[in-house]
């Protein structure tokens, strides 16, 4: 933790009191992401020289006739959807896991407890494995929009699920959402499972491809859906920041607070649902986002989610655009899966955040 | 028995049965399956005034003080608190104008004791006090925390935590930039505050709660396991027992050597302090006291 703040210019702030550090901790995540756009934009099997962007961008605003360059064609086409992908995506998994965090009241929780994850690779397994064989007709419809589709309502109808069976005495219980979200979780994972045993060896193929997480399919279109689901879910997020606080004391001491706990847990599963749902329907499951993000906030700006949750949105942007750098560049042109550079760089960092002094006191 | 308001129209503020101001229930029955907590309790209480609620354990206190202050519903009989019910859709009004502090939960994550009584203000948000930071740190002055302020708050002593969370049930009643008319009374419930603290500031909090209560106007109901504390600073008494008021009214009347012998099986000798406040001296506990329960 030391040098990491020392090198990144933030021991100053560090020392502060957290109130005053919020602030500065975005404005130093911003800059953050900002330089690493950067950095990322020129990374990849076709190598962009940072130089080359000014030139990129200003042809493609002036619109001369022409044909246009192999760096045009993939700087526009394969290189900035990917980008903005990475950054949706990043911004609605860090997001989501602090709103979960808060939610439960527990730094451990990650999105995937409600279902989302396990409920989209349930679906996603399904549509590979079985397909061809039990709607055979949709991918001529829908195209590649059929993994997606039932990637994103398989996640929604299991996190709808648990949220049922946590319904006890007019009211949702979190400590059963989380033990239903556990048990249901493993039921997932046993259906995975038997998917697995069924599949052809080039369906497994697909499946562990899907399972581990890629950015590589990203198509605008697909992007801006992702993109314009997690601007909603950041907004209705945000919104729910000093609630989330004051839940930090207990549920019946936020009630004496006038807090809406229901609305306030209902608000909360859906956004997840929806945010982790679309970007785990567009890019399979990337782990650890939603976990170390808001710990890494809270960590440099304190407890505070005012400043967690647009913090861990803009850190979790910040993570994935350098572990998607990382998976084109690494064994290039070969890509390594997402989910595996995610889990390689964030659960020892993750563990040596949590051995620290200061996490000590979380 | 009054069954619970209709949700759809609430009654109109200050019905004559309701005074205004005024910490008001009426027939409360609560169970656990077939075990009554409280079975038709009736409750008034003015603001300005310190009261405390009694009892041995299990006797209901925690439940009593938990409906009155809208915590828990009961399963019959109404609550109101400054003529307006306690109904689902005025818990916002209800949390400007009560603050309920409950046993101690340490909060999930790691605030600074500031920011834990800055959460008191959360009611208020959107109509802030001119000078919040202001009404924050006197808060924190008056449970003598203000030096703690920066402090996380897993880092202090369970006194120390106890105080920061009795300040910030004071900042909830600071009142708030909302122009109100009549002004409502303001309320502060708290169960067991003095749990954790240590005798100096147990007789800190209960004055400072007592200054609160006849100074500012503020009603303060508490439930209190120490009976001398309660003679020492209640204004008001509830002795609760077996889900039933046995006994309310001025602590000295109340809380005599033969209801204390009934209700907590304790023998016990009333005396007089040099400020004329009466004390009990304990004797042990009482291997026969069927006389003194025949006597009520």
């Amino acid at each position: 933790m030391n040098t990491l703040t020392r090198h990144t210019g933030l021991l100053a702030a560090y020392r502060r009191p957290t109130a005053a550090r919020g602030p500065l901790v975005l404005w130093a995540l911003a800059a953050a992401l900002a330089l690493s756009l950067l950095w990322s934009a020129g990374q990849g099997a076709y190598g962009l020289p940072l130089s080359q962007l000014p030139g990129l961008l200003a042809g493609a605003l002036s619109s001369l006739p022409g044909e246009p360059s192999s760096a045009e064609l993939v700087f526009f086409h394969i290189r900035l959807p990917r980008l903005v992908l990475a950054v949706a995506a990043g911004a609605a998994l860090g997001l989501a896991g602090a709103l979960m965090q808060g939610l439960f009241r527990n730094p451990l929780a990650d999105p995937g407890l409600i279902g989302v994850s396990s409920g989209a690779a349930l679906a996603a397994g399904v549509t590979i494995v079985l397909g061809a064989a039990w709607f055979p007709d949709w991918p001529r419809a829908l195209g590649s929009w059929t993994l997606v589709l039932m990637a994103f309502g398989g996640g929604l109808a299991v996190t709808a699920l648990i949220h049922a069976l946590a319904q006890s005495d007019g009211g949702t219980r979190v400590g059963l959402m989380l033990l239903a979200g556990v048990a249901i979780n493993a039921l997932a994972g046993a259906g995975l499972g038997l998917l697995s045993f069924l599949a052809t060896d080039e369906q497994l193929r697909n499946l562990q491809f899907w399972l581990l997480g890629s950015l590589g399919g990203a198509r605008w279109s697909a992007v801006l859906l992702v993109c314009a689901v997690a601007a909603l879910a950041l907004l209705a997020g945000l919104r729910q920041a000093r609630a989330l606080n004051a839940l930090a004391l207990g549920e019946a001491q936020a009630t004496m607070l006038g807090v809406r706990v229901e609305a306030l847990n209902r608000q909360a599963v859906l956004v997840t649902a929806l945010a982790v749902g679309a970007v785990t329907a567009t890019t399979g499951i990337i782990g650890f986002i939603g976990l170390v993000a808001p710990h890494m906030v809270r960590l440099l700006a304190g407890p505070d989610h005012r400043w967690v949750l647009p913090g861990s949105a803009l850190l979790g942007a910040v993570l994935v655009l350098l572990a998607d750098a990382l998976a084109r560049t690494l064994l290039a042109p070969a890509e390594l899966p997402l989910g595996v550079i995610t889990a390689l760089i964030g659960v020892p960092f993750f563990l040596a955040l949590l051995r620290s002094a200061h996490g000590r006191s979380l | 028995m009054s069954a619970r308001p209709d949700l759809a129209t609430p009654p109109t503020p200050a019905k004559p049965a309701t005074p205004l101001g005024g910490l008001h229930a009426k027939g409360l029955h609560l169970a656990y399956g077939a075990q009554p907590v409280l079975s038709n309790v009736d409750f008034l209480m003015q603001p300005g005034q310190l009261g405390v609620i009694l009892g041995p354990n299990g006797a209901g206190k925690s439940t009593l003080l938990g409906v009155l202050g809208g915590l828990q519903a009961p399963q019959s009989g109404t609550v109101a608190l400054g003529g307006q019910y306690l109904t689902p859709h005025n818990t916002a009004w209800h949390a400007r104008h009560r603050a309920f502090l409950p046993q101690d939960e340490t909060p999930a994550f790691n605030f600074t004791a500031r920011e834990i009584v800055e959460l008191g203000r959360y009611p208020h948000r959107h109509h802030p006090l001119p000078d919040e930071a202001e009404t924050v740190r006197a808060a924190m002055q008056a449970t003598a925390v203000a030096h703690l302020a920066s402090r996380r708050i897993r880092t202090l002593s369970g006194g120390e935590r106890a105080r920061v969370q009795i300040a910030r049930a004071l900042a909830q009643t600071a009142g708030s930039g909302l122009e109100e008319t009549p002004v409502p009374a303001r309320w502060l419930l708290m169960d067991e505050p003095t749990a954790a603290l240590d005798l100096q500031h147990q007789h800190a909090v209960l004055a400072m709660l007592r200054r609160v209560a006849h100074r500012e106007g503020v009603g303060v109901l508490l439930v209190l396991h120490d009976l001398n504390l309660a003679l020492r600073y209640a204004d008001l008494v509830w002795v609760v027992g077996s889900g039933r008021v046995l006994a309310h009214g001025v602590p000295a009347q109340v809380l005599t050597p033969a209801l204390v012998a009934a209700v907590w099986q304790v023998q016990a000798q009333a005396v007089t302090d040099g400020s004329g406040t009466c004390q009990l001296l304990w004797q042990g506990t009482m291997a026969a006291c069927a006389h003194a329960e025949r006597q009520l």
